[in-house]
């Protein structure tokens, strides 16, 4: 018998820990990033900060409607800890509860037309449209943006660091087989990937040194690093990644832009939908609050914003030829 | 090696300073594992018992079933569960997608094929003479039932250890019905993910370490139950 009275003891004691826990919950997962006087740039198509921001107030919660949201959003979003730091902010102002499903733009905009998410925040602009055109996203605004940049091994087998166009960088890669990692999982990054080698007019496909991961921007950027190959990335996420040794082969280049934008879901179509909390989502995410905290993250850990904040802005004056460019 | 050294120090601070929310991360990985096997153990003991005494057509097939339950992949689980539980799914309008209650779900159509084959295993391996025996002195089902339960601790404990070792270690199911929500549905399989995703190995390899640790603290202490009178 005495050993049960231990057992349940250790039982015991493991409880009241765990839920002397549960008030200090997401503390350190959740930092705020200090606000700083910093200039903002990153190597993307400089864009003057023209226009200001749409004045939007998002709408808080009503009562008796759900409290809960779903966001379906790109693993950058989240493999930065932008969401990290903005949502607290969201929830506290406006009373909604966030949950984030961070998976590829292709999934999450699949989500959308299912109507399983309330609202989005994706990278695709060219493959936002159809769920605009069908109604089913609403109101698309611009959010923020940043680049893709090309990253390779220190030692640059393809000699890529010679070219200012993807498209030369690529085929470089391409005529001298080295080892490329690709997304290969419909998501923003893969997409325009894709759409690069389709423009060089080169396929990769089926190559040895070509490979597809199928996983997330921070979890491919772990197995390029390993497997010493060159990948495109989100400029975020490579910022933010740590235990990297890979290294910039090429930025710069205007087709490498990364544009951020924001729908919610039509409640109009599927019955189960938040449309007012979606609503209130894509609202803050423009507002003055949002784009501020935007507009100065990463800047006190990385030395320069991971994002550049564009709310008001049309997608032309950012460098995108047409809206779903 | 530098990593597990660090892995190790990172381990001892996070406990330290409950950073990473590490306790609430632990505690709600207990919780929702030790729910699925605790519904498990329900569900497992009354198929079990019902596979091992009940002689019906098919008894055959359906334990080949169960069987195979128990290996069943716990990401298929997770997308079958997720599809069902989706908006767009037949259970949707119950909003248990992306809630604890849908890992609990999952956890426990992984867990409950393990207890239910440990259990219709060790009770048909039982003396058929024990239950003459008790009928013949009158016990009621349940009574009976019992008491053969009670003669079979050693193998069900061992069931629920299975059961909950298969529940806690998953993450396939968790992080697609969850969908790894912070302060949620976060648990530390999934938090190892995320980590490992972010590249912080070090918080990955802490996380690991406190995963291994909690998993052996369940055992030893259904291993004391287990072996509790006997000598």
């Amino acid at each position: 018998m005495k050993r049960l009275r231990i057992g349940a003891l250790i039982v015991a004691l493991l409880l009241s820990f765990g839920l002397a826990a549960c008030g200090s919950d997401n503390g350190a997962d959740k930092a705020t990033s200090q606000p700083t006087s910093a200039a903002t740039t990153t190597a993307s198509s400089s864009t003057p900060s023209s226009g200001t921001p749409a004045a939007a107030t998002p709408t808080p919660v009503e009562r008796g409607g759900p409290k809960d949201i779903i966001l379906a959003t790109t693993t950058s979003t989240q493999d930065t800890g932008l969401l990290d730091t903005l949502l607290p902010v969201f929830e506290e102002d406006i009373g909604y509860n966030v949950k984030v499903i961070a998976v590829g733009t292709g999934q999450a905009l699949a989500m959308g037309e299912r109507g399983d998410a309330d609202v989005l925040l994706v990278h695709a602009p060219g493959s936002e449209k159809k769920l605009v055109d069908a109604d089913v996203g609403l109101d698309r605004r611009l959010v923020m943006h940043n680049d893709f940049i090309l990253l390779g091994p220190e030692s640059d087998p393809a000699a890529v660091k010679g070219t200012t166009k993807a498209v030369d960088a690529l085929t470089a890669i391409f005529n001298k087989g080295a080892a490329f990692i690709s997304r290969g999982d419909d998501s923003g990054t893969d997409k325009l990937e894709k759409a690069l080698w389709k423009k060089a007019n080169l396929d990769p496909k089926g190559k040895s040194w070509y490979e597809e991961t199928g996983q997330g921007m921070g979890a491919s950027l772990q197995v390029a690093n390993q497997k010493d190959a060159y990948i495109m990335s989100d400029r975020g996420t490579f910022l933010a990644a740590k235990s990297l040794s890979l290294a910039i082969a090429l930025e710069g280049d205007p087709a490498l832009l990364n544009v951020y934008s924001v729908m919610s879901v039509s409640p109009e179509k599927f019955s189960l939908v938040n449309g007012p909390g979606g609503k209130a989502f894509a609202d803050f995410m423009v507002s003055d609050k949002a784009q501020s905290i935007i507009k100065e993250f990463g800047v006190d850990k990385y030395g320069q914003a991971l994002f550049i904040a564009d709310a008001g802005k049309t997608y032309e004056s950012i460098g995108l030829a047409t809206p779903f460019g | 090696m530098d990593l597990i050294w660090e892995g190790l120090r990172e381990a001892i601070h996070i406990l330290r300073t409950g950073d990473n929310s590490v306790w609430s991360i632990t505690l709600r990985s207990l919780l929702v594992s030790g729910s699925a096997v605790l519904i498990s153990l329900v569900l497992g003991i009354l198929g079990g018992a019902f596979l091992a005494f009940k002689d019906f057509r098919g008894r055959n097939l359906v334990l080949s079933l169960v069987n195979t339950g128990m290996g069943l992949p716990p990401v298929v689980v997770g997308l079958l569960v997720a599809v069902v539980l989706w908006r767009s799914g037949p259970l949707g309008q119950f909003r248990l997608i992306y809630t604890p209650a849908a890992m609990v779900i999952a956890q426990t159509v992984i867990a409950a094929p393990i207890v239910t084959g440990f259990t219709a295993a060790s009770l048909r391996h039982l003396d058929p003479r024990l239950r003459t025996q008790l009928y013949a002195l009158g016990a009621s089902r349940v009574q009976m039932l019992w008491i053969v339960l009670w003669e079979t601790k050693l193998p069900l404990m061992a069931a629920v250890m299975a059961g909950f070792g298969g529940a806690i270690s998953e993450v396939g199911a968790s992080m697609m019905v969850g969908g790894n929500l912070a302060g949620e549905t976060r648990v530390l399989t999934t938090a190892i993910m995320l980590a490992v995703n972010r590249g912080d190995f070090p918080v990955a390899m802490a996380l690991s370490i406190i995963l291994l640790v909690l998993i052996f603290i369940v055992n030893a202490i259904l291993t004391s139950v287990q072996q509790q009178e006997k000598r």
